[in-house]
């Protein structure tokens, strides 16, 4: 692999890595400049704005123009609370960051989060261990996960149907083990809220458990060969299956860490609000999770972006999210705001990082 | 004829020795019509179930009630339908539903417009949001499962907003309009308006999907988009018009909902875009783009709403049902993608379905064995004719100037004139793989040819079509009204060519697998010139090859190859159309059959059979592994490195044999000309045409002056 073979050119973003030729296509409007070579990309890349910078910037401004405009805005407490509301969200993104890395994508996250842990919940309340309970929601997390894996390395269903269909499916069966709407945790259980409800130093556990699982991520993703394998296919899934990677169970191997990281999100969210409500499975938060990963700088043509982009992404919705909390907005022009942005996201993705839509599969 | 072998002559026999379970199901696999099968049959007994479950279920009025729910979502699943034929998707038709239900509504009371306006303006606004839709979809070429999907949100966001704000309004005003209640209540014939109106649309959008450019625009790009641009056809405008379509068919639904209730709230079409791609997945509308009916999406909706309604009457719970769908959509969607990639494949692994086939035990051929089939040199110094002029000369003839013609692989009838034949020219072209020929009394070459059928050529080279279809058998699956394989043919003295058309499953390429198969699917056809009509008389033949009309006219004498026989068929006297054997146990393949100069027949051997061969005829599960796991060049053949050429009388009785069984000079031997004292041999892989002189046969007789020249015996 490139990397390997001309170290010097290896620069420290992986979005702009010369040897990516997945997705640097001719047609892109944004390569009207007649073309470049390799060394010469890589230099002027570095000089380049990021769209990880970019977003980082944009956060900063309205972080000023809301700390400037909204009072309380700008208190340490909010601002601690603004990081605690978007941990969630953040390692709900670390998971669909690495499956769009990989090309793929999983709307069924928030049903394996809400569906793993009211089944477990439901388990508490009947009396069953926090430890046997916990043990339960990861044995059905990545059950799910081997399936949806499955699905898509081995039946070769698009995974944007497959994971569509699972999270209904999800739905409906974890009501049927769990029926209610909000399934209440226990009160007395620190283990199982320490993660959620936990405070060290004064920093919500939340927000470190969000770091914690943020480096490693970004670990995994970038010092692993199996994270380096995950890139290329995102790349270029053909090539790199015809390199010799085992690419069935490697996907297998994504929609599984996606269903941990979902797991892991449910246990914080049930230390934060001490239940798991169901009707998040049929709102519209994995589409706030895609929006933090597109805006961020993961492409969806795949291989694209790394953990910083999740935390710009997430930094920017976070701040949003929290600046229409405080102007109290109404939930369905929320939605609407949040729809017309990530509308405005994929089309910038599409058109920065152009995928050839004659060639592309359905649900890709 | 041999206790071990079968009765071939009667057509029942031969029709039921051309079936077998495997065999239909290859061939059914390859059936366009095929796919729908499943899914109604499971529509029919999806509602004989609920029937049955269900009191006054299959009731007229229930099912009435039943299509008055169903039609608004029928008009949603159309449009799921046309957005995914045109290898898009698009999620947010449930939101439309929604939004022109809320949209019809407003129109009515708040702006009070007659119902015909609020018709019009309805459908303006689903097109309108369509138009966004496929304005980001089909100019933008953003992805169109998220896109739709975002403004699915969007969508539903902005009309749960305005129904906060107009819901009393609406449930305080009322209208008197009849037009407004007959939208929502009535009934045209007895159905009610909106499943009417649904089956109208149906009807037009069958014609516009399968039978207007429009729709084959549109399946064209689904089915490859980069091709569709190449034929020029203008993707992003048919993607645009698309999905605006969608979106007033989901308009159409949203005004008929809204005429039935008259009220808006947040439910409205809550998860129809997922039950409508079920639904038309489900129906056989492929995923993949280019694939899809009407009716099929209409089979697939009908299976969905009768799934969702039947379990709310059977009192299970919502959630079960929408798990219900997934697993629906997960196994329609698994089952659309491997159906897809494998069907070909599939129907290709079954398609060669051997079956037993015992020969009569063959004659020696040992040389010094006294048998007239005994090996000899007698074609080893045959004389050479245009040596590396032709390629594969399958049969030779002569005309009356004594000019030899042979037809080639490349598709050219080659000509040798002058006095020693050494004047080579291409007297035709016709193309495919001519094969057989005759003249006919006007001089005309009459030429079978591979592949294309039936074709003649003039004495000044112009070739014309003869015939290329005959009439289709009713109870086959294939169609066989194409001639696939035109192989011999002679001509009667009425003027009729019969033709040998020797497989109506495999080509000219594929045909040994046809031998393999030794099931009865070739045919004897007849073309009349007198009616310019061609039909099968032989349905179900053995590999029929060689054809040759008797000296007397009154008879077809046929090749049947793969059997190893000679049969004889009566066109005339009062024998006509019955079909008899006339030589059993030939020791190899049979080809080409022609007439000799002493009331005789020619016939060449173009393979000779072996121990082997026979047994593996027997074993038609040994010839399967062999089809499917042994490449071909490997494959057991009967002995085709040489040939040979017998002679026959009238009554079947073979009088000797002339072979080569160097094999060097005539590797194979398909056909044999006498003319004029010589015998002239043509053969299917031959760099040459050969010619040996014969002794003591009258040195006059030529093929054409002695069939059309007056010297047929049946003219005295």
């Amino acid at each position: 692999m490139t990397w390997q073979i001309m170290p010097g050119l290896l620069v420290p973003d992986t979005r702009t890595q010369p040897f990516a030729p997945g997705g640097r296509r001719m047609s892109a409007s944004a390569n009207s400049a007649p073309p470049r070579l390799r060394g010469q990309v890589a230099k002027s890349a570095a000089f380049k704005p990021s769209q990880e910078q970019i977003v980082l910037l944009i956060t900063l401004l309205l972080l000023v123009v809301f700390s400037v405009a909204l009072p309380g805005f700008s208190s340490i407490a909010n601002l601690l609370n603004l990081m605690r509301s978007i941990s969630i969200l953040g390692i709900l993104s670390l998971g669909m960051g690495l499956i769009v890395i990989s090309r793929g994508i999983d709307l069924s996250e928030v049903a394996i989060m809400a569906g793993s842990w009211s089944v477990a919940l439901i388990e508490i309340q009947k009396g069953m261990p926090v430890f046997w309970a916990a043990s339960i929601a990861v044995g059905i997390a990545v059950a799910i996960g081997l399936a949806n894996g499955a699905m898509v390395a081995f039946i070769e269903a698009p995974a944007l149907f497959v994971t569509l269909a699972a999270g209904f499916v999800i739905y409906g069966v974890a009501f049927w083990f769990a029926p209610a709407w909000v399934v209440y945790g226990p009160k007395d259980a620190p283990g199982l809220l320490f993660l959620g409800a936990g405070h060290i130093f004064g920093i919500p556990v939340p927000i470190l458990v969000f770091a914690a699982a943020a480096v490693l991520m970004h670990l995994f993703l970038s010092r692993t060969s199996t994270g380096r394998f995950i890139y290329s296919q995102g790349d270029n899934p053909e090539s790199a299956r015809m390199a010799g990677i085992a690419l069935r169970p490697l996907i297998v191997l994504e929609y599984v860490i996606v269903a941990l990281v979902a797991w892991l999100a449910g246990l914080v969210w049930i230390g934060t609000t001490g239940s798991m409500q169901m009707a998040i499975t049929q709102g519209t938060m994995v589409f706030d999770v895609i929006l933090v990963v597109v805006l961020g700088g993961i492409s969806l043509v795949g291989g694209r972006g790394g953990v910083f982009s999740v935390v710009v992404g997430c930094a920017l919705i976070g701040t949003l999210l929290n600046a229409f909390t405080i102007m109290d907005i109404n939930s369905e022009v929320q939605n609407i705001i949040r729809g017309v942005v990530l509308l405005a996201a994929i089309i910038l993705d599409n058109w920065l990082h152009p995928r050839d839509e004659e060639t592309a599969r359905q649900g890709d | 004829m041999s206790s071990t072998t079968l009765d071939f002559t009667s057509f029942g026999k031969r029709l039921r020795s051309s079936y077998s379970p495997r065999l239909l199901l290859s061939e059914l696999l390859l059936k366009q019509w095929f796919e729908p099968v499943i899914p109604f049959t499971v529509m029919i007994a999806l509602g004989l179930y609920f029937s049955v479950t269900i009191p006054e279920y299959g009731t007229l009025a229930n099912t009435a009630s039943l299509l008055r729910l169903f039609a608004e979502f029928g008009f949603v699943a159309l449009g799921m339908a046309l957005s995914l034929i045109s290898g898009g998707i698009d999620l947010s038709v449930g939101a439309i539903l929604a939004a022109s239900n809320f949209a019809a509504l407003y129109y009515l009371y708040v702006l009070e417009l007659p119902t015909w306006g609020v018709i019009l303006a309805t459908l303006a606004t689903g097109g309108a949001i369509g138009a966004a839709n496929g304005a980001l979809v089909g100019y933008l070429k953003a992805r169109p499962f998220l896109t739709t999907l975002v403004t699915l949100i969007i969508l539903r966001a902005s009309v749960n907003l305005l129904n906060e704000r107009y819901a009393t309004v609406f449930a305080t005003n009322s209208v008197d309009s009849s037009a407004w209640d007959y939208m929502g209540d009535g009934t045209l014939l007895g159905i009610p308006i909106n499943a009417a109106a649904l089956l109208a649309v149906l009807l037009v959008g069958h014609v516009l999907l399968s039978r207007s450019r429009y729709g084959w625009h549109l399946t064209a790009i689904g089915a490859s988009r980069k091709a569709a641009r190449h034929a020029g056809i203008r993707v992003e405008r048919m993607l645009f018009a698309t999905y605006v379509l969608s979106g007033m068919l989901c308009a159409v639904g949203g005004v008929f909902y809204a005429a039935r209730q008259n009220s808006t709230d947040s439910t409205t079409g809550v998860g129809w875009e997922f039950q409508a791609l079920t639904a038309v997945v489900l129906g056989g509308v492929s995923l993949a783009g280019g694939k899809g009916t009407v009716w099929r999406a209409m089979i697939g909706g009908l299976i969905v709403f009768m799934l969702t309604n039947g379990l709310v009457r059977l009192g299970i719970p919502g959630y079960v049902t929408s798990a219900v769908i997934g697993v629906i959509l997960l196994a329609a969607v698994g089952i659309d993608v491997k159906w897809s990639k494998n069907r070909g494949k599939a129907a290709q692994k079954i398609y060669v379905n051997p079956a037993r086939l015992p020969l009569a035990d063959a004659p020696s051929i040992e040389a010094g064995s006294g048998s007239p089939y005994a090996h000899n040199n007698r074609l080893v110094n045959a004389e050479a004719i245009g040596l590396n002029q032709v390629e594969g000369p399958e049969d030779v003839i002569l005309d009356r100037h004594d000019r030899l013609y042979g037809s080639t692989r490349d598709g050219n009838i080659i000509r040798f004139s002058g006095p020693n034949l050494e004047q080579r020219e291409v007297f035709a072209h016709i193309g495919g793989r001519p094969l057989g020929m005759q003249f006919d009394a006007n001089e005309n070459l009459i030429v079978a040819v591979a592949g294309m059928g039936v074709y003649g050529v003039k004495p000044d080279g112009t070739v014309f079509k003869v015939t290329d279809e005959t009439s289709r058998t009713w109870y086959k699956l294939n169609d066989d009204s194409r001639l696939r394989m035109a192989d011999d043919l002679d001509i009667a003295p009425d003027g009729k060519i019969y033709f040998s058309d020797c497989t109506t499953r495999y080509e000219m390429t594929t045909n040994t697998l046809d031998v393999m198969e030794g099931r009865p699917n070739g045919r004897l056809v007849c073309y009349d010139p007198a009616t310019k009509k061609t039909s099968t008389v032989l349905n179900h033949f053995y590999f029929p090859n060689g054809i040759c009309v008797s000296h007397d006219g009154k008879s077809v004498l046929i090749a049947s190859t793969s059997l190893c026989k000679i049969f004889r068929y009566w066109v005339a006297g009062p024998n006509k159309g019955k079909l008899e054997v006339l030589i059993d146990d030939l020791p190899g393949l049979a080809d080409n059959i022609n007439r000799a100069s002493d009331g005789t027949y020619w016939l060449a051997l173009v393979g000779i059979r072996s121990p082997a061969f026979d047994l593996a005829m027997r074993n038609p599960g040994l010839r399967l592994r062999m089809v499917k796991q042994v490449p071909i060049d490997e494959w057991l053949a009967p002995g085709m490195n040489h040939g040979c050429v017998l002679k026959f009388t009238e009554s079947g009785e073979v009088l000797g044999s002339w072979w080569d069984p160097s094999g060097v000079s005539h590797s194979t031997l398909t056909s044999m000309r006498e003319h004029k004292g010589y015998l002239y041999l043509g053969g299917l892989e031959n760099n040459r045409i050969g010619r040996i002189k014969l002794d003591g046969v009258d040195e006059t007789w030529t093929g054409y002056e002695a069939y059309w020249g007056g010297k047929r015996r049946d003219r005295g």
